[in-house]
């Protein structure tokens, strides 16, 4: 094989001097980022300011949509919306030469093409429209899967695109069209056409989520709810994806055909991580595609050569990524040290019980000390375990290590905890026994699980239940509030304690 | 609109390519006919294990592993793009099911998010790389130049002996071949392609039934000792190979065309999965002859061509299938079950 450069690549730069252009915004020859960022910020270029005004309509607009297309499971149909509008923009810009002088004397004029929004926006919809017709049509009548119907739809109306695409280009003006700009997208692209247009589009969209929002919501979760009080849930759909390609539309010249489901997609699926309520979902995703949207804008005008799409949807992928990882409820990280820390805590709890028990059955006070030995012996592990479990409870100050930690002496918040576990315990054992009649020797694993997580309410509501009982089904004394609350008995009689060590 | 679509002219559409430039018609033919047996087969799996879209994915995401791989090896050759591609292809796997996995964000979003992120982070790759004697050019990165594939031929010079045994070979003393006494073989991309859908197929061949029977019944296979995600990562790795085998041809969004265009239509013309492989293969060859006339007559890019000719036989097949076409349904129509397989 050639070690050199292929022909291939080097004939294809030569003969499409339109490919590699960048899509960049303004001219920058200032050298500080500091001075960029203050250029950028304090709209000075007209070019920025539709730039950035672009990209914080298209954030809102897809922020919106994309909250229900991620909760409907419908992702992947607004990427193959994306990609079927390709021949849609390719024919509204080709009728822009179409002169007609009367109902039906058209002319058409390769010279008299122009960049007309509002014809390849009405290109685009229909073009999104008949993909999406496409799709269902195949889902009805043949057992072609959804997701092999979508993938085909998506790459054969994005053929006919690339068609008449490079068709487009062997024009005379097919140079000046800007048309090839919207693979990648380029904000530096958007003029006041644009921006009216793209107003216009987002006002209806923020119009009818809003006016809509509770039969959107109903549709989107409970569909058969929607179909048994009479809510026209077919109507809905579609109406949800002709706002979808009308989004999709207007984001196409910033974002690029191949990257506006990212849009889409990236900051609803962000924002989905963070809450479980809807309004709240909305808010967030709108906020974090006006963020990546701004932020790609940004970054492409301080570094002119990189199209602007693929920073915004970078800018947005950082996001879902800090939320993937770092979610407060839903984070990958977060769910781990809550997992880790809860482990930690029964590990403590477990060997705390396991000191009371070694004291209760040697009928010792609270203020005796349990041998490392003792320990390692009832908890069934080795020495190395004990140690290592014991210096943790140490660490907390639930007990205090004497004689080279051969001796565990427990604090009064370590005895009051160590109570606690085990009074819930007893009580819970109690409370399957009697009032769900679960056999004694069937009762010990479910406490050891629930004991650790009953709060004080039900411990209280279990006591009142059980009438103050001091016994559990095995004959053990139940360690009552007054044990648990009680300053460290230091020098009364410990018979006196209700429920400690009291024989059977 | 006579100057937008050009004339129709018999001779140049239809007669020319196979006498006046059939040394390029050829070449054209025959890679477009390679990459489409070779998607298509792969494809025929991703449609049975429905994932079809994952294969989108994978289409996208292995731009970055060619951005990275180029980057690295400051070179176009092809082992360093492949083993980028391969990287790409398995990282975008098991990024895909680590984010569905793990959160409750479900399988349809975490394709596309991944797959955009790593086309986004491609896309800026290549066009910071622009400086540089080697070029990466992204828009033709999308859909590719299968025109270009035969400027440059892989030659052997015979020695006297096995030119007297070529000279007596029919198709191989023409022109197209032989020049003097210098034996042309092929471009090196079809070589590279013949050789990636020559190693897929003998795969397809070797581990039939391990992709029987996890395509269809995981479960059973697990029984059986059938590991089914090895299964599962392999084909990713093997489509990963074959998609940037076929980037510079046809571009990263065609490429799904070819994976799912035959095997669709097969589906709807049969039930059993050898005569669909048969079907597949009939329309690769179709739609790759069909697609280089379409393109000679558009004067449109080639590969946009074959995806547009293989729609039109799948709309063909839609309408006028046996059992399940549109033409049936509206002469003979009963309240069948699309989904209901007919005996034999």
């Amino acid at each position: 094989m050639a070690n050199r450069p292929t022909l291939l690549w080097l004939a294809l730069l030569l003969a499409m001097p339109l490919c590699g252009a960048a899509a960049q915004i303004g001219d920058v020859s200032e050298s500080s980022v500091a001075a960029q960022a203050l250029r950028f910020f304090s709209f000075r270029d007209p070019a920025v300011r539709f730039a950035v005004a672009g990209s914080v309509l298209l954030g809102i607009s897809c922020g919106l949509l994309g909250c229900f297309i991620v909760v409907r499971k419908m992702a992947l149909v607004g990427d193959t919306l994306s990609h079927a509008v390709m021949p849609g923009v390719a024919l509204g810009f080709l009728f822009s030469g179409v002169t007609a002088s009367g109902l039906f004397d058209w002319e058409f004029s390769v010279d008299a093409i122009t960049k007309n929004p509002a014809l390849i926006f009405g290109g685009a919809v229909v073009a999104g429209v008949l993909g999406t017709l496409f799709v269902s049509l195949i889902r009805q009548n043949t057992k072609i899967k959804e997701d092999t119907a979508l993938g085909l739809t998506l790459s054969s109306f994005f053929a006919v695109g690339i068609c008449l695409l490079t068709m487009i280009q062997k024009l005379p003006t097919g140079n000046q069209s800007g048309i090839d700009k919207f693979m990648f997208g380029q904000a530096a692209a958007i003029g006041a056409d644009d921006i009216r247009l793209m107003v216009v589009v987002t006002a209806l969209i923020v119009a009818v989520v809003f006016v809509f929002y509770k039969e959107l919501l109903v549709t989107s979760f409970d569909a058969d709810f929607a179909r048994s009080i009479a809510l026209p849930s077919h109507w809905i759909n579609h109406a949800l994806m002709l706002l979808v390609a009308f989004a999709v539309v207007i984001a196409l010249q910033a974002v690029g055909v191949v990257l506006v489901s990212a849009m889409l997609i990236t900051p609803a699926a962000a924002a989905y991580l963070l809450t479980d309520r809807m309004h709240r979902m909305l808010m967030l995703a709108v906020g974090f595609g006006v963020a990546s949207g701004v932020l790609g804008a940004f970054v492409s005008f301080l570094q002119p050569g990189i199209p602007t799409g693929p920073c915004m949807v970078l800018g947005a992928s950082g996001v879902f990524g800090l939320a993937f990882f770092m979610g407060p409820r839903h984070g990958v990280l977060t769910r781990w040290w809550r997992q880790n820390s809860r482990s930690k805590r029964i590990q403590r709890e477990n060997t705390l019980k396991s000191l009371f028990h070694v004291l209760e059955n040697r009928e010792a006070t609270p203020e005796e000390s349990v041998s490392l030995r003792e320990l390692a012996e009832r908890r069934c592990e080795t020495l190395d375990m004990a140690t290592a479990q014991v210096r943790e409870l140490e660490r907390h100050g639930f007990v205090t290590l004497h004689e080279e930690g051969n001796k565990i002496l427990l604090t009064p918040p370590g005895w009051q905890q160590a109570c606690t576990m085990v009074r819930n315990h007893r009580l819970w054992e109690l409370y399957l026994t009697n009032a769900a009649n679960i056999a004694p020797d069937h009762v010990h694993d479910d406490a050891e699980k629930i004991e650790h997580f009953l709060g004080d309410d039900m411990v209280r509501q279990l006591e009142k239940t059980m009438r103050h009982a001091t016994r559990d089904p095995h004959g053990r004394a139940i360690p009552g509030l007054k044990d648990i609350h009680q300053p460290f008995p230091s020098d009364r009689n410990l018979g006196d304690l209700i429920g400690y060590g009291k024989p059977l | 609109m006579s100057k937008f679509i050009p004339e129709w002219d018999w001779q140049r559409v239809m007669i020319d390519p196979w006498t006046y430039d059939l040394a390029s018609t050829f070449w054209i033919v025959l890679m477009g006919f390679l990459i489409a047996i070779a998607c298509g087969f792969i494809g025929n799996y991703l449609i049975l294990r429905r994932m079809a879209l994952v294969g989108d994915a994978i289409s996208h995401s292995v731009l970055p592993g060619i951005a990275i791989a180029f980057l690295l090896a400051n070179s176009l050759n092809t082992l360093p793009m492949f083993i980028g591609a391969l990287g790409a292809g398995i990282v975008t796997t098991i990024l895909i099911e680590l984010i569905h996995k793990k959160t409750r964000v479900k399988q349809d979003s975490a394709i596309g998010i991944v797959f955009s992120s790593l086309f986004a982070m491609g896309i800026i790759l290549i066009s910071l790389s622009q400086s540089g004697s080697v070029h990466i050019d992204s828009d033709c990165v999308l859909y590719g130049e299968i025109a270009f594939v035969s400027l440059d031929m892989v030659e052997t010079e015979l020695s006297p002996a096995a030119l007297s045994v070529v000279k007596g070979i029919p198709l191989l003393n023409s022109s197209l071949f032989l020049q003097e006494t210098t034996l042309m073989i092929a471009p090196p991309p079809v070589i590279r392609m013949a050789a990636v859908t020559a190693i897929t197929l003998l795969l397809i061949r070797l581990f039939y039934k391990e992709l029987l029977v996890t395509s269809f019944d995981p479960g059973l296979s697990a029984s059986l000792g059938i590991n089914a995600t090895v299964m599962h990562y392999a084909l990713m790795g093997v489509l990963s190979v074959i998609i940037v085998s076929a980037f510079e041809a046809v571009g990263a969004i065609l490429v799904i065309a070819m994976l799912i265009l035959p095997g669709a239509t097969a589906s709807l013309l049969a039930y059993r999965l050898p005569r669909m492989f048969t079907l597949t293969a009939l329309h690769a060859a179709l739609s790759s002859l069909l697609g280089m006339h379409l393109a000679t007559w558009l004067d449109c890019s080639h590969a946009g061509a074959m995806v547009v000719a293989g729609a039109g036989l799948f709309v063909l097949a839609w309408v006028f299938s046996p059992s399940q076409g549109l033409l049936r349904r509206w002469l003979h129509p009963t309240l069948e079950d699309p989904e209901t397989v007919p005996a034999g």
